[in-house]
């Protein structure tokens, strides 16, 4: 059993995200951090926006701590997505006002959410049955390092910082389809993108797609693919040309952009 | 809903016979669980035991249990539980005071007690993928030895670990019990049946099936019958002792409200 689905839902976001919307361009919400404003390529907003409109509709997904939470606010209500939170809730939607706060109401990010009709709570147990079994469609998850091979790593810097792996595992095991979102580079510039993950692994192998702020790839086994670009990206943005490469996607980095600014 | 202020009686088992012999305290109502508070019911929880807490970050915590193991000062605990407490909450007060030699959990980010700790070498920690946690407390729970997963293969998770091919590479992990276990539930009745709010449930019916002992804490005591049995969610077979809390704080860590 090679989770044949994951094959099938990548393929289906594989066409989405050839095709970046005029809306990628277009959004104008500023960005909840200060300094992404300064960087090349998409807004947190922007890159959450991105990423909502890339999930196949009525698919569950779980959405991991962080940059990857920010998605649940720009999906479309029509696509009927059910977010999956491993805390023991499916169909998170949205905040709740002053008067339907609940402490008992929460994300796996221990932040007050609110549901939709149609949502669950569940101990977890039944959670990871959903997560493990198969049950999720997607996994959406922040990143402290990707490589060519789909490894991810994200949960340990040995000696330094120990978050734990919490839901991660499980996630990258058993979702039919993960994919990471993350800043392309670390505080200190350097590439989260590697032939080689040097840190303590998540999983090996699992990745299906990367998107950070300056575009999506895909971990081939020997290289990224350049899927498409944020808008004003070039191919010479992203690292080293050995290590990132357009494939058979499109020639060179100008026409992704000119795609985005299509109507 | 009401509450049952008569099955509040003096501690110490004074009627009939203790529910699990070896002089462990015995509490009142027709099945002797009920107990007058935290003091009673967790009144033979010694230095050294295996503790079991249910809760995510602070959501479902335990925390009249946790209050009570802080005043009591009983040391070398071993704990299992996701979060271990979260900003200096919750169990992360057990760490502050020293009570905590090891610690089996899944995620410690929001816990700077624990990684400090971990990392000055003053506890050990097993850290634990989350679904391979709550499949271990299931197992534990429902009398399975081990079971096989394919998380965690290729990874540290893996280390000293039997592997076996099935589909794909699979990692033996064992079933997890404790000593006792800590639980709170919104509401429960005098037989030790638990119903749950929201997502405070998560590991709290489960860790009740793991433990020796299962102490649950509830802001609601209700007479039997006034849960509708199809919508218990912890059945009080799972349940030795039973009180209600008081004074709870139930802290959401990240408030965020809709925006205007």
């Amino acid at each position: 059993m090679a989770r044949p689905s994951a094959t099938a839902l990548a393929g289906e976001t594989l066409t989405l995200a050839h095709t970046p919307s005029r809306e990628a361009v277009a959004v104008t919400r500023p960005p909840s951090s200060g300094t992404q404003a300064l960087l090349r390529g998409w807004s947190d907003a922007a890159l959450a926006a991105e990423v909502a409109r890339a999930i196949p509709p009525r698919s569950v997904v779980n959405l991991g701590i962080g940059l990857p939470t920010q998605v649940a606010q720009y999906l479309d209500p029509a696509a009927s997505i059910m977010i999956h939170s491993e805390n023991g809730l499916l169909g998170v939607e949205g905040r709740p006002t002053e008067a339907t706060l609940s402490p008992t109401r929460i994300n796996a990010g221990k932040e007050s959410v609110d549901v939709r009709p149609g949502a669950a709570y569940f101990d977890s147990a039944l959670s990871f049955a959903m997560i493990r079994g198969g049950h999720v469609n997607l996994a959406i998850l922040g990143g402290m390092q990707v490589d060519v091979q789909g490894s991810l790593a994200n949960w340990s810097v040995p000696g330094r910082k120990l978050t734990g792996m919490g839901g991660a595992m499980d996630l990258v095991t058993g979702a039919r389809a993960v994919w990471v979102m993350m800043r392309h580079a670390d505080r200190s510039g350097a590439s989260k993108l590697l032939e080689r993950c040097t840190l303590p692994l998540t999983g090996a192998g699992v990745v299906a797609r990367i998107i950070t702020e300056l575009g999506w790839f895909r971990p081939t086994g020997t290289h990224f693919e350049v899927i498409s670009l944020a808008p004003g990206v070039t191919l010479s943005d992203v690292g080293d040309p050995a290590l990132f490469r357009t494939d058979r996607v499109f020639e060179n980095a100008s026409r992704a952009t000119q795609r985005a600014d299509e109507p | 809903m009401a509450v049952e202020h008569e099955a509040a009686e003096a501690p110490g088992g004074s009627r009939g016979q203790p529910v699990e012999g070896h002089g462990a305290p015995s509490g009142s109502g027709p099945f002797l669980k009920v107990f007058e508070g935290a003091a009673q019911a967790l009144a033979d929880l010694h230095s050294g035991a295996v503790v079991m807490s249910g809760g995510f970050g602070l959501c479902g915590i335990p925390e009249c249990s946790i209050a009570e193991l802080l005043r009591r000062g009983v040391r070398d605990l071993t704990l299992i539980s996701n979060n271990i407490g979260n900003r200096g909450k919750g169990l992360a007060q057990l760490l502050k005071s020293g009570q905590v030699r090891h610690a089996i959990c899944s995620y410690v980010g929001g816990n700077p007690d624990l990684e400090a700790q971990f990392f000055a070498g003053e506890l050990t920690l097993e850290l634990v993928p989350q679904g391979t946690f709550a499949e271990r407390i299931r197992a534990g729970g429902a009398g399975i030895r081990a079971f096989y997963t394919p998380t965690g293969v290729g990874t540290v998770a893996a280390e000293g670990k039997e592997v076996r091919a099935f589909d794909r590479p699979c990692l033996l992990e064992t079933g997890l019990r404790a000593d006792f276990a800590l639980v709170k539930a919104q509401r429960g009745d005098a037989y030790g049946n638990l119903w749950f709010k929201e997502s405070a449930r998560n590991f709290s019916p489960l860790m009740a099936t793991a433990a020796t002992v299962t102490i649950a804490e509830v802001e609601e005591l209700v007479p039997l019958g006034a849960l509708p049995a199809e919508d218990i969610h912890c059945p009080g077979i799972f349940v030795q002792r039973i009180y209600q809390g008081s004074h709870y704080e139930n802290a959401i860590e990240y408030p965020i409200l809709r925006s205007p």
